[in-house]
């Protein structure tokens, strides 16, 4: 759902695009915490695999498939400013390199797709996480509400920068009903999606995962042969220790 | 994946918009769309005036029109609810090509096809016409954070090599026999994805230790310094103020 241009009329577009830049710099900061001077390389990479990941097609219903957005999923693995920079960094490109979106409205898909996404979906990841017990299979449902839940909300953020500055006149409550409709069903194959890919990192390199910080345990390398041996957290070295600096 | 990046979005090509400096080309891309969307949507002969405008463009730049259409596809979601508007939309009904049609719906939908057809051809030539490397050094000369455009310059360099990664765990799950036909396979596309994002991010980390080996401090070089003379910003200003002129005739001239 790029916006393209002439869709939200000008002075809107150029108002969003104001709180879009102010969004992008709060990242900008933000992301320099989370990461640090490993920024530059590691949200680059981060942006190039939500840029792949939107190309992956999966199957929703008779024959339509739908794609991943990825905003909530980004905030969760790897930072929610973090997350608001590579959605942002990838929305900039596609608008100007790919012509996916207009120019003019890229304030208002940023606004829209990046920072509500990431906002709306860590902040939930986190509140969940914190209220439900810490394991791997609640962080999973915890990242499966917050994706469920982030998509419908940013239609509803895209329906009201219509009910300000659309060019239709299409009655907002059509606009919102067919939005927000629709935008469950696809919440829905995204929660699925990023719940089990965020699982899937949490079960090989659970340091990865940004929102999980502090709330799973390192892995443990087993030893002892036989099958259940208990681990030995003393001399175990976690798998992903050695890929770190 | 230094060299070499035939990225088929940029016609080669040595002509006059060719030549002109990035940034030059992205302030006058940005200033004719932003005219684009203020022009009042009755106003239908401006629009052919944009169009007319492009074609110019396109022709000095020697861009041909078959690749243009070629990538206008990027729109059909769009146009798709700008053919369903008229008969959403509400208020006075009238007749167009035999049927019974919103009037304001009908004015929506050309408002949104005429619109968003020319942003997306002026953001084509844009792209056919500058390299994306340039594009990139461009916003930089127009004061975007530094850091920014190094990420965009990582993602550029590594949308490819990921992309690939992408394709690889496919055919290896397509001759494994997956077909994804359903949502019951979803998870194995997910498993996909997490994998994927374990990948790049393993990649990126190697990729700033590479860095940190050859002496990187948190900026990088200028390797290239564009800058842009009195006459080439005059040129560049030709397409936007054209724009901006019919903008205004549109305005306060009407139609």
């Amino acid at each position: 759902m790029h916006v393209p241009d002439g869709f939200i009329d000008a002075p809107v577009s150029v108002a969003l695009g104001v709180v879009a830049a102010g969004g992008v710099a709060v990242g900008l900061r933000g992301a320099r915490r989370e990461l640090d001077e490993r920024t530059a390389p590691l949200a680059g990479l981060v942006s190039a695999f939500i840029f792949a990941v939107q190309m992956l097609n999966f199957p929703v219903a008779s024959g339509t498939s739908g794609h991943l957005l990825g905003g909530t999923l980004a905030a969760i693995l790897v930072g929610p400013y973090t997350g608001v920079l590579c959605m942002s960094v990838v929305l900039l490109m596609q608008a100007v390199f790919f012509a996916d979106g207009g120019l003019s409205a890229l304030g208002v898909n940023i606004t829209v797709m990046g920072i509500t996404t990431a906002a709306v979906g860590y902040g939930l990841f986190k509140l969940l996480a914190a209220v439900l017990p810490k394991t791997r299979r609640s962080l999973g449902a915890a990242s499966f509400v917050a994706a469920l839940v982030s998509v419908p909300v940013c239609a509803a953020v895209f329906t009201l920068v219509y009910a300000i500055g659309g060019t239709t006149d299409v009655p907002l409550s059509k606009v919102a009903g067919a939005m927000i409709g629709v935008h469950v069903l696809i919440g829905i194959g995204e929660a699925l999606i990023t719940a089990a890919t965020v699982s899937s990192v949490l079960a090989v390199r659970p340091d990865l995962v940004y929102g999980a910080r502090g709330l799973v345990r390192p892995l443990e390398l087993r030893t002892g042969g036989a099958a259940g041996a208990a681990g030995v957290p003393g001399q175990a070295a976690a798998p992903s220790s050695a890929a770190q600096v | 994946m230094g060299a070499g990046h035939a990225h088929n979005l940029y016609r080669a090509g040595d002509s006059p918009v060719h030549r002109l400096p990035p940034h030059c080309k992205l302030v006058a891309v940005v200033l004719f769309v932003l005219a684009v969307v203020a022009t009042p949507r009755e106003r239908f002969w401006a629009f052919g005036v944009y169009a007319l405008l492009l074609a110019a463009v396109a022709a000095v730049g020697r861009v041909p029109l078959g690749y243009v259409l070629r990538r206008v596809v990027v729109e059909i979601p769009f146009v798709v609810f700008a053919f369903a508007l008229p008969f959403l939309a509400t208020g006075p009904k009238t007749e167009f090509l035999g049927l019974t049609v919103s009037h304001s719906g009908l004015l929506g939908a050309w408002n949104i096809l005429a619109k968003g057809t020319l942003g997306v051809v002026a953001s084509i030539l844009l792209a056919a016409t500058t390299p994306l490397r340039d594009l990139l050094l461009g916003m930089e000369r127009l004061r975007m954070p530094q850091l920014l455009v190094q990420i965009m310059q990582f993602m550029l360099r590594y949308a490819d090599v990921i992309t690939g990664e992408m394709g690889r765990m496919r055919v290896a799950r397509e001759s494994r026999g997956f077909r994804a036909r359903d949502v019951r396979q979803l998870p194995v596309v997910a498993k996909s994805a997490g994998a994927l994002f374990i990948r790049s991010y393993e990649r990126g980390e190697r990729v700033h230790l590479a860095m940190l080996s050859r002496g990187y401090t948190g900026t990088m070089p200028v390797l290239l310094d564009v800058r842009a003379s009195r006459a080439q910003w005059g040129a560049a200003a030709l397409l936007p103020s054209a724009a901006a002129l019919a903008c205004a005739v549109a305005w306060f001239a009407g139609g």
